[in-house]
């Protein structure tokens, strides 16, 4: 078994707010992550599959093709984007770092074509990150 | 929905590899400059891991400034520009950065309760890490 990790990056803005909040409590809880004019971060997203080597490739995954998915499934829809505003899986879901780890890992399952997701990591700034396995 | 959060720290903190029973040839071929007499010192970075599940209020594994203050509190202010050989913790046992990994996760583990703590890895250099995971 090999992982194999590929790193992306994209830079989004957001803001930590819960409307079931009031905005005292969504300011005690979030802090500055709760000005609602949003601030933003250069995100680094890191991939890693998991799987046997093909002996005819020597590959556990093409990383060319690999590169196009995360680009097409995850940098198109988030880089430069207001993460509330214009990604719809964060209209009813606040875009923490974890939330942003499981989002990417749901874009991404159903488009490895078996290749078997092991680990999103994102970095919201090079000394913070969250990882998601897929757990329930 | 089970996801995975790490906070880098920095502190920098002096040390000396050198152990009591060993006589001074033994010390220097267990430990090598390591064991010069008057200690030398490292810029360390500390990985904390907690995990568990993403509060959906908050889309958070936890309060990140409570994990911040945690550790500011319990090992940066602690840790930060002394000498380890001289802390309680490393009365009984060589300040190697193993040792000093499983310190700083044995405190952490009683006193940071808001999550679970998955690790704790130390940077000694950029060349150098160790983790610790508790016991097994």
């Amino acid at each position: 078994m090999i992982l194999l990790t590929r790193k992306a990056e994209f830079s989004a803005s957001h803001f930590y707010w819960n409307d079931a909040f009031s905005p005292e409590e969504n300011e005690r809880v979030f802090g500055k992550c709760a000005n609602r004019n949003g601030h933003g971060h250069n995100y680094t997203v890191e991939v890693t599959v998991e799987g046997e080597v093909d002996r005819e490739t020597g590959f556990v995954v093409d990383l060319k093709w690999l590169k196009g998915v995360m680009d097409h499934e995850v940098v198109q829809v988030y880089d430069h984007r207001h993460l509330n505003l214009e990604v719809p899986e964060f209209r009813q879901t606040i875009p923490t770092t974890e939330n942003i780890a499981i989002a990417i890992w749901r874009r991404l399952e159903q488009k490895l074509n078996g290749a078997r997701l092991h680990r999103v990591r994102v970095y919201e700034m090079p000394d913070l990150f969250a990882d998601y396995y897929g757990e329930p | 929905m089970r996801a995975y959060l790490s906070r880098r720290y920095r502190l920098s903190a002096s040390h000396r590899l050198y152990r009591q029973g060993f006589s001074d040839e033994q010390n220097f071929a267990a430990y090598g400059k390591c064991a010069n007499p008057h200690g030398h010192g490292h810029n360390y970075v500390v990985e904390v891991t907690v995990g568990g599940a993403v509060h959906p209020a908050t889309g958070m594994v936890c309060d990140l400034g409570e994990l911040d203050d945690c550790v500011r509190k319990e090992i940066v202010d602690r840790f930060d520009h002394t000498n380890l050989n001289l802390d309680p913790a490393f009365r009984e046992v060589v300040p190697t950065t193993e040792n000093f990994s499983i310190a700083i996760y044995d405190r952490l583990s009683s006193v940071f309760l808001a999550a679970k703590l998955i690790r704790v890895r130390v940077e000694e250099t950029s060349n150098n890490s160790f983790e610790y995971a508790g016991k097994k």
